[in-house]
C-alpha cells in the first residue's frame, strides 16, 4: 500500500499548487477547447473548392512541363537523360533475367544462396522460385525482380555513399537525418504525382519512385555501419601513415560490410513493398496482377501475387541476411558451388520448355474464392453492423466535429497536445503543418483523411497492444502469432484491400481494416519486444516482493517498455496513415482519393499534387505529435527486429 | 561527390542512347522497344505490341481478342500495359503504349496528344456504341415510377443515405478514372446528394447486384456497353438531355452524357511501322454484343482472358477474318 | 638539443570551440573545471616539454583523464595540437605537410593501442603486413617480412588466423607486431597491456624488455599502472590534469616526490625494491668495522639483504671505487619495513648525494622549466 497523500506533509506549499496547476493544465486546455468549439462551431471552417486557384496553378505548371518537355534544357540535357538511363538499366535487368529462362534463374538463385549461407540457402531459393512459377506468376515476378533489383542498385549506388559522408560527418548527418525522416514518413501515394510529371509513366518512373521508398534504410544503416566501426582501428590505421582513402577501403567498409549488407537486405525489403503499387504508374510485374484483381474485387486472384512476392521477399532476405554473417568454408568449395548451380540452372534453361511448365501449376484461385463467397454470404449482417457502427459511431461525428471546427482552433487544439507530448518544437512543427494543408486549399480533405487516420490508429494501436502483451507474456501464444505477424508483414500493403473489401463493401471502414492488417503486426512485435526487453531481474525482484501478474504488467512491464510503446504507437499511426491513403483506391476518399484522381484525370491534377503535399504534411504532423518516444532507433519504419 | 559522379555516368549512359544534343522524350526506341523495333526479341515473333488495358471489363474483352488474333494469325507478341485511361495517353507520348481499343470520347486529350503533340493518331470506331448513365435497379421504378426522372431525385434521397453519403443521397460512381461529369451534374443540378467512389467496375456490379437482390435502394453511374445487362435489369434516369456542346466546360455541366461512338486510338509511331498489326486493329470492329459475350465469359464463365477470345473467335470467323490484313 | 629522439616543448592540446585562442591568455592559468565553465573547452594537455633520449623506454604514467593519452597521440599528431613544438628526430613535426606527416607515421613511429586496434576481417598475417601494404610494398616482400616479426612476437603457426580466434594476449603481440613490421625509429604504446589479464600483462612486460633489449627502438610507453611504469620505464613522467608533474627515474620518484601528488602516488610502492644503497647509506661510526662485504652504490635495497645476511659486518657501499658509505642490518630492515617515513628520510639524503645533480635534464615540473 502507498501512503495516503494526506500523510505527506507538504513540504513546500507553493510548489505544490504549481505541480496541482500542471497537473490540471491538460484538462483545463481540454475544457476551453471544448467550450471555443462550441462557441465558434461552423466559423472558419475551410470547405473543399476543386476550383482553388493553387490547383490551377499547378495544373499551368503541369500544362507548361508537358509543353516543355521537349525544348526546355532542364529536361533535354538532364531529367530525360535520368529517364532514358533509369528505363535503360532496368530493360537490362528484365533482358537478363528473361534470357537466363526459369531454370537459370532458379539456378542463379541457388548459387547465390549457397554463396551466401550453405545448402539451406540454397534450398530456400530453389523450393522458392520453383514455387513462384508453381503459382504461374513467373514472368510477372521476373518483371517484379528486375524492378526491384534495378531500383535497389539504384538506391545503393546513391544510398552508400552517402551514407558513408553521413557516417563520416555529424554535419552531413544533420542534414541528411530530417530528410530521410520525411521520405519515411510520406505515404507512397504522395510522391507519384510528381515523378510522373517529371518521368511520365512507365518503368523509369516505377524505379526512381521505388528508389525513393528504399533508399532511406540504405543510408541509414550504411552511416550507423561506418560510425559504429571500432575508432581504434581506424586511429592505428592512420597512425600508420594511410591516406583517408587508404583507411575507407581497406578499414572502414570492411568492418562495416556485414552491416551494410543488412542495410542491403533492408532496402530489398523496402522495394519489394512499394514495387505494386507502381503498376498505377504502368510498372510491368505482379502489381499490374494485383490492380487486375483488386478492380474485379477477386479476391484468389489478387492473394496469388501477394504471395508470390512474399516468397521473392524471403529468398531474397535469406539470401542477404545470411551473407552479412557468413564466413568459413573455403572459397574454393564455395565459389565450386555456385558455378556447379548457375551452370546447371544455365545448362537446363535450353532443355526445359522456355515457359514455366502448366502442369506444375497449382490453381489456388478458386479455392480461396470459395471461401470468401461462403464468408460475403453468411457473415453479411455481422460485417454490415460492424461497418454502420464505427461509420456512425466513431467516423462521422468525429469528422462532423473536425470539419465544423474552426480551422485555427483545430491547430491551437493541435499545438496544445503536442506541446504537452512531446516538446514545443514538435508543437510548432505540428501546427505548421496544418496551416500549411489549409493554405493548400485542402483542409475538409485533410481533416476527413485525419478522421480515418485517428479512428485506425486508435484500433490499430490497441489490437496490437493487446497482441503484443499477450504474446510478451506466453512463449506458445508468441510461437503461434510470430509466423502469422512475419507474413502479414512482407505481403504487399495492396493485397490487404481486397479481403477487407470483399468482407465490408467499399469505403472508409474496409481502409481502416486494411490498415489494420498493415500496421498491427508492426505495433504488436514493437510492444512485445519492448515488454520482453525489462531485465529479468527486475521482474524477478517485483514478483519477489509479491507482485501478482497484473501488478507486474501496469507497475513494472509497461512502465519500463514505454518508450517502446510510444514508438510502437508512432509507428502504428505513421503506417496507418500509409494504407489509408491507398484505401482511397476502394472508396475511402479524402486526400488519398484526390491522389488516385489526380494521376487519373487531366482536370485533377493540381489537386493530386497539392493532395499528395497535403499528406506529408498530415505525415509529419502526426509523427511529430508521437514523437514523445525518446531514443527512437534509426531504421524506423516496418521490421525492427 | 559520388552522386555527381552516377549522374555524370546516368548522363553518358543516355548519351549513349540518344543522338547529341539532348533527349527528347520520344526518343525512345532503346528504353522501350516499340512494334517492330524488337523484331526477333521472341523467336518467331513478327514484333512486339503495347496494348493499354483500361479498367472495365468490356475493354479487356476487347483486347483478348486482338490479342489472340495478334498473336496466333499474325505472330506478333503483345505486351499488356494495365493503365488508366489518362495515363494511356501519357503512354503513346512516352513510347509505354502503341494502342487504346476502346476510348471514350476524351476530345480534351484528342486535342493534347493528337493535334498538339502529334504522336497520337485515331484509328476508326471500334463498333461499340456507348452509354453513361445514371441507374437504378428495376425494382425501385416499379414502386417509385416517378424516379426515373432527375427532379424528382431530391424527394427520394433519403432512400439512398449511406454510413458514406455525409447524410446526403448517395451516388455510387466507379474507378475515379472514369469518364464522369457527375460531381459537377449533382452540384449544378442542386441535388441533395454526394458521389461516393466505390472504386472499381467491379464494386460496382457488386452493388448492383446486391441491389437487386435483397431490394436495396442504389443510385449509381453505370455505362454500356457491360454484361450484366443480360443478368439483371436497371433502369437509367433521364438528366436534362444531352445537345452538342452542352458539356464543353466541365465545371459548368448541367446535361445528361453524349452518346459515344467508342474508338481506337493508336500512336503516331504504331501507325507508321505497326505493319499488319497496325492494319488489324484498324480493322478492328464489332457489336456490343460480341464485347458482352466474351466480358461475360471472363467474368462469369471463368474463362481466362485467352480461352474467352478462341471461344468467340472459334464461333465467329466470319467476322474476324475481314479484319485480318490481306 | 638536437640528439632527442622525441623532443616536446611548451605543448598544449584543448578541446572545445576557439581552443588556439586561450594559450597565452589568462584563461590559461584557470584549472580545468573553471576552464570549462568560463570558455566550454578541456585543456587536456597544459604547456608540456620534455625529451627522450634515443633508444631510451620512456613512461607517461597518469590517472585516466590525466591527458596521457592525448599527450602520445599529439606526437604524431594523431590529434592536432593547439600549441607548442613537437620535434622527433630532429625534424619539426607540426611544420609538416600531410604528405610529410604521413611518411613520418609510415616510416619512423609506429603506436600500439590499448585496444589493439587488428582488423577483424584480415589474416594475422596480413594484419601485420598492413602498414607496409599501404606504403605500396609488395605483397611476397611484406609477407615476409610479417612473417619474420610474427616469429620475433613469438606467433609462428598463427599467420593464417584471424584476430578473433586468438587470445586477448595474443592479439596485442599482433599489434606489436604490426607496429614492428615497419621497422620504425620510435615505438608508441597507448596503455598496451591494461585490457589484458595480470598474469598475461607481466609476461607482455617481460616481452616488451626483452624487445627493447633486442631491437633498441625508442619507446615512449603510456599506462596508469605504476609498477608497469616501475618495471619498464628508464625514465617516467608523471602527468597530472595535463600537466607533466614530475619527470625522472623510478628511484628519484621514490625516493624524491616533486610533491604530494607524486608521494601519494608512491607511497604503497614496496621501497626496498626502487632505492638503491645510495639512499641509506651513512657515514660510518668511529667504532664500525669497515671490512664487511662491500656492493655497488646502485645495488637495490632488496638485493642487499643476502649479503647482510652473509655477514654480520656492515656493507660497505662504493660508487666508482670509492666509499660513499656504509649499511648494515639495521639500515636495511629498517628500509624494508617502512613505507612511510623513508621517502622524507631519503629526501633528505638526496640532498646530500653527488647523483641528485645528473638525476633529471628535465626538469621536475614543467612549469618550473618555462620559469
Amino acid at each position: 500500500m502507498v501512503a495516503a497523500p494526506a500523510d505527506i506533509a507538504p513540504p513546500v506549499p507553493v510548489g505544490e499548487r504549481a505541480q496541482r496547476l500542471v497537473r490540471w493544465l491538460p484538462v483545463a486546455g481540454a475544457v476551453l477547447v471544448v467550450a471555443l468549439y462550441v462557441a465558434f462551431k461552423n466559423t472558419a471552417v475551410l470547405p473543399h473548392d476543386d476550383d482553388a486557384s493553387l490547383f490551377h496553378w499547378l495544373n499551368d505548371a503541369r500544362d507548361w512541363v508537358d509543353e516543355n518537355r521537349n525544348t526546355s534544357p532542364f529536361f533535354l540535357y538532364f531529367i530525360n537523360y535520368v529517364r532514358l538511363g533509369v528505363a535503360e538499366l532496368f530493360t537490362l535487368f528484365q533482358t537478363a533475367l528473361t534470357a537466363l529462362g526459369w531454370p537459370g534463374l532458379i539456378g542463379v538463385a541457388a548459387g547465390l544462396g549457397w554463396l551466401a549461407g550453405g545448402w539451406r540457402i540454397a534450398l530456400v531459393s530453389v523450393v522458392g522460385f520453383a514455387g513462384i512459377g508453381a503459382l504461374g506468376l513467373w514472368d510477372a515476378s521476373v518483371d517484379t525482380l528486375a524492378l526491384t533489383l534495378s531500383s535497389v542498385l539504384l538506391s545503393l549506388v546513391i544510398g552508400i555513399p552517402i551514407g558513408i559522408l553521413a557516417g563520416r560527418s555529424p554535419r552531413v548527418r544533420r542534414i541528411v537525418s530530417p530528410v530521410l525522416d520525411v521520405m519515411q514518413i510520406m505515404p507512397t501515394f504522395s510522391y507519384l504525382s510528381p515523378i510522373v510529371l517529371l518521368f511520365l509513366i512507365g518503368p523509369a518512373s516505377a524505379t526512381i519512385a521505388t528508389m525513393i521508398y528504399a533508399i532511406p534504410p540504405a543510408i541509414r544503416i550504411t552511416a550507423l555501419a561506418i560510425q559504429r566501426v571500432s575508432p581504434t582501428a581506424v586511429e592505428a590505421s592512420e597512425s600508420l601513415g594511410a591516406t583517408g582513402g587508404q583507411t575507407l577501403r581497406k578499414v572502414r567498409l570492411p568492418m562495416a560490410l556485414n552491416t551494410i549488407t543488412l542495410g542491403v537486405n533492408q532496402t530489398i525489403a523496402a522495394a519489394l513493398s512499394m514495387v505494386p503499387l507502381v503498376a498505377l504508374i504502368a510498372a510491368p510485374g505482379l502489381g499490374v496482377d494485383l490492380i487486375r484483381a483488386l478492380a474485379r474485387v477477386n479476391v484468389g486472384a489478387a492473394l496469388v501475387p501477394g504471395i508470390a512476392i512474399v516468397i521473392i521477399a524471403i529468398v531474397l532476405d535469406r539470401i542477404t541476411r545470411s551473407a552479412a554473417v557468413s564466413r568459413a568454408r573455403s572459397s574454393v568449395v564455395r565459389w565450386a558451388g555456385f558455378a556447379v548451380a548457375i551452370v546447371a540452372g544455365l545448362a537446363l534453361t535450353p532443355v526445359l520448355a522456355p515457359e514455366f511448365p502448366e502442369q506444375w501449376q497449382i490453381q489456388i484461385v478458386r479455392p480461396i474464392n470459395d471461401v470468401v463467397g461462403w464468408i460475403e454470404a453468411n457473415w453479411y449482417g455481422f460485417t454490415g453492423f460492424l461497418n454502420d457502427t464505427v461509420a456512425y459511431g466513431l467516423l462521422n461525428p468525429l469528422q462532423d466535429v473536425l470539419t465544423s471546427a474552426p480551422w485555427w482552433l483545430v491547430t491551437l487544439a493541435v499545438l496544445a497536445f503536442a506541446w504537452r507530448f512531446s516538446g514545443l518544437r514538435a508543437g510548432l512543427v505540428a501546427a505548421g503543418c496544418l496551416v500549411a494543408i489549409a493554405a493548400l486549399s485542402l483542409w475538409e480533405h485533410g481533416m476527413e483523411t485525419l478522421t480515418i487516420v485517428l479512428v485506425a490508429s486508435v484500433i490499430t494501436i490497441a489490437v496490437g497492444l493487446a497482441l503484443g502483451i499477450a504474446a510478451a507474456r506466453s512463449r506458445w501464444f508468441a510461437a503461434v502469432l510470430r509466423p502469422i505477424l512475419d507474413a502479414a508483414q512482407t505481403m504487399p500493403s495492396f493485397s490487404y484491400l481486397l479481403p477487407a473489401v470483399a468482407l465490408f463493401g467499399n469505403g472508409r471502414f474496409t481502409a481502416i481494416i486494411a490498415s489494420l492488417i498493415y500496421a498491427v503486426p508492426v505495433v504488436a512485435r514493437l510492444v512485445e519486444d519492448g515488454v520482453r526487453a525489462v531485465p529479468g531481474t527486475v521482474v524477478e525482484a517485483a514478483r519477489s516482493a509479491g507482485s501478482t501478474d497484473r501488478q507486474l504488467l501496469w507497475k513494472v512491464q509497461l512502465p519500463m517498455a514505454k518508450s517502446s510503446l510510444l514508438l510502437a504507437a508512432n509507428q502504428g499511426i505513421v503506417m496507418t496513415l500509409a494504407m489509408v491513403v491507398i484505401g482511397a483506391l476502394v472508396g475511402a476518399g479524402a486526400l488519398g482519393y484526390d491522389v488516385v484522381a489526380g494521376i487519373a484525370q487531366q482536370e485533377d491534377y493540381g489537386k493530386g499534387l497539392a493532395a499528395g503535399v497535403a499528406l506529408v504534411l498530415l505525415g509529419v504532423m502526426l509523427d511529430r505529435i508521437t514523437q514523445g518516444a525518446s531514443g527512437r532507433p534509426n531504421s524506423k519504419k516496418k521490421r525492427i527486429a | 561527390m559520388k552522386k555527381l559522379r552516377l549522374i555524370a555516368g546516368v548522363l553518358v549512359l543516355g548519351l549513349g542512347a540518344a543522338a547529341c544534343g539532348g533527349a527528347k522524350v520520344d526518343d525512345t526506341s532503346s528504353a522501350a522497344p516499340s512494334a517492330n523495333a524488337s523484331a526477333g526479341a521472341a523467336a518467331g515473333s513478327a514484333g512486339t505490341v503495347k496494348m493499354a488495358i483500361n479498367g472495365w471489363v468490356g475493354y479487356e474483352a476487347s483486347a483478348a481478342v486482338v490479342d489472340y488474333l495478334l498473336e496466333n494469325e499474325l505472330h506478333y507478341k503483345v505486351e499488356k500495359v494495365t493503365l488508366n485511361e489518362e495515363p494511356s495517353w501519357q503512354g503513346m507520348e512516352s513510347g509505354d503504349v502503341d494502342v487504346v481499343l476502346e476510348n471514350w470520347g476524351h476530345d480534351d486529350l484528342k486535342k493534347k496528344y493528337i493535334e498538339e503533340k502529334g504522336v497520337a493518331v485515331e484509328a476508326g470506331p471500334n463498333g461499340n456504341k456507348g452509354v453513361i448513365g445514371w441507374y437504378v435497379p428495376e425494382w425501385m421504378v416499379q414502386k417509385y415510377p416517378d424516379i426515373t426522372d432527375y427532379k424528382n431525385l431530391p424527394k427520394y434521397a433519403d432512400l439512398f443515405k449511406t454510413s458514406e453519403s455525409d447524410g446526403k443521397g448517395q451516388l455510387l460512381d466507379g474507378d475515379p478514372s472514369y469518364v464522369t461529369n457527375d460531381e459537377a451534374l449533382v452540384k449544378n443540378l442542386k441535388l441533395p446528394y454526394k458521389v461516393v467512389y466505390a472504386g472499381s467496375e467491379a464494386a460496382l456490379i457488386k452493388a448492383a447486384q446486391t441491389a437487386t437482390q435483397q431490394q436495396k435502394p442504389l443510385l449509381m453511374y453505370f455505362y454500356e456497353p457491360q454484361w450484366l445487362f443480360s443478368q439483371l435489369k436497371l433502369v437509367k434516369i433521364n438528366l436534362p438531355p444531352y445537345t452538342p456542346g452542352c458539356d464543353a466546360d466541365p465545371k459548368k455541366i448541367a446535361c445528361d452524357y453524349p452518346p459515344y461512338d467508342l474508338d481506337k486510338i493508336v500512336s503516331k509511331k504504331f501507325a507508321e511501322t505497326g505493319g499488319p498489326a497496325y492494319e488489324l486493329i484498324k480493322n478492328f470492329t464489332w457489336s456490343n454484343d460480341d464485347q458482352n459475350k466474351v466480358a461475360d465469359d471472363i467474368t462469369n464463365n471463368g474463362l481466362s482472358d485467352e480461352a474467352a477470345a478462341k471461344k468467340w473467335v472459334d464461333a465467329n470467323p466470319t467476322v474476324w477474318q475481314a479484319w485480318i490484313p490481306k | 638539443m638536437g640528439t632527442a629522439a622525441i623532443e616536446v616543448r611548451g605543448l598544449w592540446k584543448i578541446f572545445g570551440p576557439k581552443a588556439d585562442r586561450i594559450i597565452g591568455s589568462p584563461d590559461a592559468e584557470l584549472d580545468s573545471a573553471a576552464l570549462r565553465a568560463k570558455t566550454g573547452c578541456t585543456a587536456a594537455v597544459r604547456d608540456v616539454s620534455f625529451e627522450v633520449r634515443p633508444g631510451e623506454v620512456f613512461v607517461v604514467m597518469g590517472l585516466s583523464g590525466s591527458g596521457k593519452s592525448t599527450l602520445v597521440r599529439c606526437l604524431t599528431r594523431l590529434i592536432e595540437p593547439t600549441g607548442g613544438d613537437v620535434a622527433i628526430g630532429g625534424e619539426d613535426v607540426r611544420g609538416m605537410s600531410a604528405a610529410q606527416l604521413r611518411e613520418l607515421r609510415r616510416h619512423r613511429v609506429s603506436m600500439v593501442f590499448q585496444h589493439f586496434g587488428l582488423l577483424p576481417h584480415r589474416r594475422v598475417l596480413d594484419n601485420v603486413a598492413y602498414g607496409l601494404e599501404i606504403q605500396g610494398v609488395a605483397k611476397a616482400v611484406r609477407h615476409e617480412k610479417a612473417r619474420a616479426i610474427l616469429s620475433l612476437v613469438g606467433l609462428e603457426g598463427h599467420e593464417d588466423s584471424y584476430p578473433d580466434q586468438l587470445s586477448g594476449g595474443m592479439q596485442q603481440r599482433v599489434g606489436l607486431a604490426r607496429a614492428l613490421a615497419v621497422d620504425p625509429e620510435v615505438l608508441l604504446f597507448d596503455e598496451p597491456f591494461s585490457a589484458l589479464d595480470p598474469l598475461i600483462r607481466r609476461d607482455m612486460q617481460a616481452e616488451v624488455v626483452r624487445l627493447h633489449r633486442e631491437v633498441g627502438k625508442t619507446m615512449v610507453f603510456i599506462t596508469h599502472d605504476l609498477s608497469e611504469a616501475l618495471k619498464l620505464g628508464e625514465r617516467i613522467a608523471i602527468m597530472r590534469n595535463g600537466s607533466i608533474v614530475q619527470v625522472g627515474t623510478p628511484e628519484e620518484l621514490v625516493g624524491a616526490p616533486a610533491d604530494d601528488y607524486v608521494a601519494d602516488f608512491v607511497r604503497d610502492v614496496p621501497k626496498s625494491h626502487v632505492l638503491s644503497l645510495r639512499w641509506i647509506s651513512r657515514q660510518p661510526d668511529a667504532d664500525e668495522p669497515l671490512d664487511g662485504p662491500e656492493l655497488p652504490a646502485d645495488t637495490v635495497i632488496h638485493d642487499a639483504i643476502p649479503a647482510a645476511m652473509a655477514s654480520a659486518r656492515p656493507i660497505r657501499v662504493v660508487a666508482d671505487g670509492e666509499l660513499v658509505g656504509v649499511v648494515d642490518r639495521v639500515d636495511l630492515l629498517g628500509a624494508v619495513r617502512l613505507g612511510e617515513g623513508i621517502g622524507a628520510q631519503a629526501g633528505e639524503a638526496l640532498a646530500g648525494t653527488p647523483a641528485s645533480s645528473s638525476a633529471s635534464s628535465a626538469s621536475a615540473s614543467s612549469s618550473a622549466e618555462e620559469a
